[in-house]
């Protein structure tokens, strides 16, 4: 069965505007595997199942529709207190002189765009193998494009547990930037390491990182959406868990017109322990799509999907998070939680949670809300003397309260933490 | 301090009649109690005068110090000195007891045109008011109320109390819930801020309350009306007989 037109003139189109970059032989055999694997999908229109709730053609079309620069200035910066390794990308491009030195003990890190060219590479085993296993049972054409036309990104081999964690900044310059980053995060064993990111990126950002994470490895992943109330992102992460290894990974998303965040995640070793959370603050034109997959391999492993959404002005958020728990996954201990909170009538939230599993020992539970602020919590607080805008606010912040203590390290939490008040104390100027 | 007269209120999404004409006088640096059966109107009362939705006044006034609180927001009548100690207190996760506490405490102040506490001083008070309510540093890191005992839910209503010094302190059934002694060091908590210039209006179903915190005027409420009001006597009266010779006398 051949693919409908419409897909195949959206993938050409794109790909047209869009070209495969020149590699090295294993970079350039590893995009021609992608481009294959995009050109037998096409690219996704709303018509697709899992497109459901969101639309994806402004992600699909041939040229990303521009977005004001944010003043960067307008806001606090975050992660300020913390010790890190910089890292700065421009509208998707590495910018050498903005970054930190990257020579940590501990960690390896290369340039995609250097590792690419060479003939052989660690990478080999990672770059689109993930994101390749991750595209059954569902299709996922976005990541397939990342992977074949990346421009940039970063390849991370983690040895030991460096001292600082690494931040990515995607900082936003050019109204018209579209740009593909594209990551590898290879954690040995027994290593650990924590990566940070932040910033708009660019008008159209798709970005793809894949993450192994062998035994006993530790990976966590703490990420900042906003800043910039036009972009369009579409994110993906694949990871691959090993005995008794952990991934952590938090997304704070405010502002944003459009943004899907996919995280796909396979627990293929006895013992592993996965959480993957969101807060995310929607407010007017603002479209939010969290979509997760967990793939639950071996035995005794745990997963969590802790999503919170607070809507206000006509926003809406999506949650499509589903635990697959194969037969032999015994003992599987999997949560999901996604609940918004609607602070009018106008915003919207729609969710697709899914449980299936072939194992006759697990433990899965999942639930999803939507609901008001609590008018008892918010007369307690009023009567104590707090003015109501205050008083939502701390309701805010506490209905967000249990994605934000997912994440491991108090410091960067207290950092969200900090941004999330400093949002809210700005809106109500 | 407090003057409510001829309090008529309903609730707003039905047509019942739940206070009938409420008189009462509190002056200041006095303990008045309300006693009185289930459904007699008592906690309405309470949540009416701190401004809870959901109730319409439909005759009748209540004045704190000379001013209309019926007209006010909730967070004007906190920072014109009206606190009430729930029945129920609400959990709050996510948001920590001390910031909670802070925040009052300084939008209070803001609200009344005084400065703000700093993050020292506001330490060192809230540590000392705590300590001799027994509420321990991880108390005051917990979020508001979120798995507290009973008696830890009613010591954090008092330090609540204590911490925004209110000039009209109304006790919500405050004894419900707490063994006896727990009940001792609420009480001791609410009798170290007895002051010429602060006034209790205390509800309860039981005397035993009023054993501790010793009452000047006793009231009792039935059918959203106060029909008797007496001395300390009253309460000990209704402990040995119920409401019903009170009640029948009433009617009679």
């Amino acid at each position: 069965m051949g693919l409908p037109d419409i897909k195949t003139n959206l993938t050409d189109a794109r790909l047209a505007a869009q070209p495969v970059p020149q590699s090295g032989a294993w970079l350039a055999a590893a995009r021609d595997d992608a481009l294959a694997r995009l050109r037998a999908m096409g690219l996704p229109t709303k018509r697709d199942e899992y497109w459901k709730y969101t639309d994806p053609s402004t992600l699909t079309e041939a040229v990303a529709q521009s977005a004001d620069v944010f003043d960067a200035a307008d806001e606090a910066p975050l992660y300020d207190g913390i010790d890190r390794l910089k890292l700065v990308f421009v509208d998707g491009v590495f910018d050498v002189d903005a970054s930190d030195d990257m020579a940590p003990e501990g960690v390896t890190i290369e340039r995609l765009a250097d590792a690419g060219a060479a003939d052989i590479h660690w990478a080999k085993d990672l770059y689109g193998v993930l994101e390749a296993k991750g595209q059954s049972p569902v299709e996922r054409p976005l990541a397939a494009l990342n992977s074949a036309t990346a421009t940039d990104g970063v390849l991370i081999h983690v040895t030991g547990t460096p001292s600082k964690p690494i931040s990515l900044i995607y900082r936003h310059a050019d109204a018209t930037s579209d740009a593909t980053l594209h990551h590898v995060i290879k954690v040995d064993a027994g290593a650990e390491v924590t990566v940070l990111e932040n910033g708009p990126a660019a008008a159209r950002f798709n970005k793809c990182m894949e993450v192994d994470v062998a035994d006993t490895g530790v990976f966590h992943h703490i990420r900042a959406q906003g800043r910039d109330h036009e972009r369009r992102a579409v994110t993906h992460i694949f990871g691959r868990l090993g005995k008794e290894s952990v991934f952590k990974s938090f997304t704070m998303t405010a502002n944003g017109v459009l943004t899907r965040n996919e995280v796909v995640l396979e627990l293929t070793g006895d013992d592993a322990q996965a959480s993957v959370a969101g807060a995310c603050m929607g407010d007017g034109a603002f479209h939010h799509d969290d979509t997760v997959f967990i793939t639950h391999d071996a035995v005794n492993c745990e997963s969590r999907q802790v999503f919170k959404k607070v809507l206000r002005n006509g926003a809406v958020g999506v949650f499509q998070g589903k635990i697959l728990v194969q037969p032999d996954a015994q003992k599987t201990d999997g949560y999901q939680i996604s609940q918004s909170l609607l602070l009018d009538d106008d915003s919207q939230f729609l969710a697709k949670p899914e449980l299936e599993i072939y194992a006759d020992d697990v433990a899965c539970s999942h639930g999803s809300t939507s609901g008001a602020i609590n008018e008892e919590a918010l007369f307690y607080l009023r009567s104590r003397g707090v003015e109501k805008g205050t008083a939502e606010d701390l309701l805010v912040l506490s209905f967000l309260a249990e994605a934000i203590e997912e994440i491991e390290s108090d410091d960067i939490s207290e950092d969200i933490l900090a941004r999330l008040e400093a949002w809210l104390m700005r809106r109500r100027g | 301090m407090l003057e409510i007269k001829n309090l008529h209120v309903k609730l707003e999404d039905e047509d019942k009649q739940i206070l009938k004409g409420v008189d009462l006088s509190l002056e200041a640096g006095k303990v008045h109690a309300i006693m009185g059966p289930n459904g007699s109107g008592k906690s309405t009362l309470s949540y009416v005068l701190s401004g809870k939705d959901g109730y319409e006044v439909t005759e009748g006034s209540a004045h704190l110090q000379g001013e209309d609180v019926l007209d006010m927001e909730p967070e004007e009548r906190a920072a014109a000195g009206l606190f009430l100690a729930f029945q129920y207190p609400v959990e709050i996760p996510g948001v920590g007891n001390m910031t909670f506490l802070r925040t009052a405490v300084n939008a209070q102040r803001k609200a009344r045109g005084e400065e703000e506490l700093s993050a020292g001083d506001f330490l060192k008070v809230v540590r000392e008011k705590a300590k001799t309510l027994k509420i321990d540093a991880e108390m005051l890191k917990r979020p508001v109320n979120v798995g507290f005992s009973g008696g830890e839910k009613k010591r954090n209503e008092i330090l609540q109390m204590a911490m925004l010094e209110p000039k009209m302190c109304i006790l919500d059934e405050t004894d419900s819930g707490l063994d006896v002694d727990a009940m001792k060091l609420v009480s001791e908590g609410v009798n170290a801020l007895r002051d010429a210039g602060r006034t209790f209006l205390v509800i309860t179903h039981y005397q035993r309350l009023l054993d501790h915190i010793k009452p000047d005027v006793v009231h009792i409420m039935a059918n959203g009306r106060i029909v008797k009001t007496g001395g300390p006597e009253l309460a000990l009266e209704v402990e040995q007989n119920g409401y019903a010779d009170i009640l029948a006398e009433e009617v009679a």
